[in-house]
């Protein structure tokens, strides 16, 4: 009974991978039609590239979709997939269409697809460049602004002398966006780069702090009690109790950190440091170079989205004990 | 009156070899500041504990017994009086003493086995007792969940790993809190068992605080009981009973008779 509502299952999610795959490969077809066969409206070296590449693609997922009765990993794959493999051929064809082939969109501040490979083909070295100086920027700000946040909270937490010095200290200071500071911090730092550092790592510092605090503050006091009766030192209680309870406020404080160090690393890009995909946006806007302007930011956009996968991924190892955690 | 004629049968199980520390409550009182009013808690209360004794303080909810048992444990210094453990003045939490409270109060980040091991971990003698740790764990049943968290441990499982985490500190005293409050009843009779034979064993004093009349009557050696808040000791009587004990012995019914009309509920026998 249940083998045979297995195999109609199978069987359905057999026709109907077959059927998504032959419409992805349709739709990708398109997409190599509408750029290969239509004359552009301006001069883009990759067109041609483009279009076979569709076309390439098109016919994977053509044999895919044939091949797929003979393994059922590639049909699930495709039944899971598809909706989002058409969804993105269409996009590229209205988008194809929209841009080099109709004119609609006005050129060049909307290069067509092809104007982002070209971009992706001549200007990598540059582009490559330019993401490791931000990814550096992001990365070693936010670890300094982290570390101190991450220690002012647990010593706002738990000492009340630290509370006495650190509380109004982050009243005053932290609320104030970090960018008003911009001017003083790169006159008062030796290198635009020190400075960038510093406003991220400030960015980052305050709602690490708070969140660490409030984290401390909310642990179950009864969690000391045990701990004590069982022979736990102050140091063991902070070390052993305080802190592993507050990490889930502590993973909070971090994504919240993490939103306000990529806002605060744009800012240092574009207005200081010389170098960044901030900088090359800026510099390309310049030039009146729109593709490397649309380039870049795709690129920072795939770089933001992989900071907070990263940081998603530690946190699912981190707090495995935690039930009900989101999924990333 | 009668309970120092019960004092003197007192049954031949109180004397055997104990690991046991002696427990001394010289007239303490306790208060606690509540809303700016004092809230006054425990009223001169004084008792004795022998080395191995298993004591079993009843009363009424929120007169003051937890209060009593965070005194003992050194959580907190009373507000006047003294605690004594083997003669001396209690100033703060040890090892040799420790609670299994109202809640099991698991770590969630540890899993079963971390949690047992804290106390040797936290006395910085993790390294030799790793044996003594799955020692406790199975002692107390749970082997197998030995990598567990313990959000995947039932509520009774959850106790159990708290009765596990305080025996591996091999304590002198074991202050038990309404450790088997929240079990269901078949588990709890199970628990209440396998309290006994684990205190016949190792020799410890108990002091053991529950709502339970018949739980009182069936582990302890000893019961006293309190008025209501500030707490005031009402009686103190022996269980003149040898272990393994029946509950349907008429003398437990007896007991239990006389326990309630301490406690205000004459007229529910
Ligand atoms: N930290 C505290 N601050 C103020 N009041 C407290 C505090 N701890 C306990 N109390 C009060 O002391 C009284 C006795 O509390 P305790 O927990 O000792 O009662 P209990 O006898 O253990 O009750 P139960 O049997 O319900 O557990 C209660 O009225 C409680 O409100
Ligand atoms: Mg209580």
């Amino acid at each position: 009974m249940s083998t045979l509502s297995e195999n109609t299952i199978g069987q359905r999610s057999g026709r109907n991978g077959t059927l998504l795959g032959l419409a992805a490969a349709g739709a990708w077809a398109l997409v190599a039609a509408t750029t290969g066969l239509l004359p552009d409206v301006g001069d883009w070296p990759e067109t041609e590239n483009l279009a076979i590449a569709g076309a390439i693609i098109a016919v994977l997922l053509a044999a895919s979709a044939l091949l797929q009765r003979v393994s059922p990993a590639l049909g699930r794959w495709l039944v899971d997939k598809s909706p989002w493999l058409i969804a993105i051929a269409l996009f590229l064809s209205v988008w194809q269409l929209a841009s080099a082939k109709l004119g609609w969109l006005p050129q060049p501040f909307f290069p067509p697809p092809q104007g982002i490979i070209e971009v992706f083909t001549y200007d990598y070295a540059e582009l490559g460049i330019s993401l490791v100086a931000s990814a550096q920027l992001l990365i070693v700000g936010f670890i300094y602004g982290g570390v101190v946040g991450f220690i002012g909270g647990v010593a706002l937490g738990w000492s009340q002398l630290a509370a006495y010095w650190i509380h109004p200290i982050l009243r005053f200071v932290g609320p104030l966006p970090s960018t008003a500071l911009l001017p003083i911090i790169f006159f008062a730092f030796p290198s635009s780069y020190s400075a960038s550092i510093f406003l991220v790592a400030l960015a980052v510092a305050f709602p690490m702090t708070v969140l660490t605090w409030s984290g401390i503050a909310s642990v179950n006091p009864a969690y000391y009690d045990v701990a004590r009766t069982l022979g736990a030192s102050p140091l063991a209680l902070v070390l052993k109790v305080a802190i592993p309870a507050s990490l889930p406020y502590v993973f909070v404080g971090l994504f919240m950190a993490l939103g306000a160090a990529f806002s605060s690393l744009m800012v240092a890009e574009l207005l200081g440091v010389k170098a960044g995909l901030g900088f090359f946006i800026q510099w390309s806007q310049g030039w009146g170079s729109y593709n490397s302007v649309f380039t870049a930011v795709l690129v920072l956009a795939l770089l933001c989205s992989f900071s907070i996968t990263a940081l998603f991924k530690i946190r699912g190892r981190v707090l495995s004990w935690q039930k009900g955690l989101v999924k990333w | 009156m009668v309970a120092s004629a019960l004092a003197q049968t007192s049954p031949e199980t109180l004397a055997r070899p104990s690991a046991g520390a002696s427990l001394d409550i010289d007239n303490v009182s306790h208060a606690f500041n509540l809303d700016g009013s004092t809230l006054h808690v425990l009223d001169h209360v004084s008792f004795d504990v022998k080395p191995g004794e298993f004591v079993a303080l009843l009363g009424p909810s929120g007169c003051g017994k937890s209060t009593l048992l965070r005194l003992i444990a050194g959580l907190e210094p009373p507000n006047a009086g003294a605690l004594k453990v083997n003669g001396q003045t209690i100033t703060g939490p040890d090892p040799s003493r420790v609670v299994v409270f109202q809640d099991p109060t698991l770590y969630p980040w540890r899993t079963v086995w971390r949690n047992v091991a804290l106390g040797p971990e936290a006395q910085g003698k993790l390294k030799e007792s790793r044996g003594r740790v799955d020692e406790a764990i199975d002692l107390v049943g749970l082997g197998q969940f030995s990598k567990a968290y313990p959000h995947q441990l039932s509520g009774g499982m959850a106790q159990r790993v708290a009765l596990a985490r305080a025996l591996v500190n091999d304590p002198s005293i074991l202050i038990l809190d309404e450790p088997l409050g929240k079990l269901d009843s078949l588990t709890r009779l199970t628990m209440q068992s396998e309290l006994v034979s684990l205190w016949q064993e190792k020799g410890f004093t108990a002091i053991l605080v529950t709502h339970d009349v018949e739980e009182a009557l069936f582990l302890s050696t000893r019961v006293i009981i309190f008025s209501n808040r500030p707490a005031r000791i009402k009686a103190d009587f022996e269980v003149d009973l040898p272990y393994p004990r029946h509950r349907g012995d008429p003398r437990l019914a007896e007991l239990r008779h006389r326990s309630l009309a301490e406690l205000g509920l004459d007229s529910t026998w």
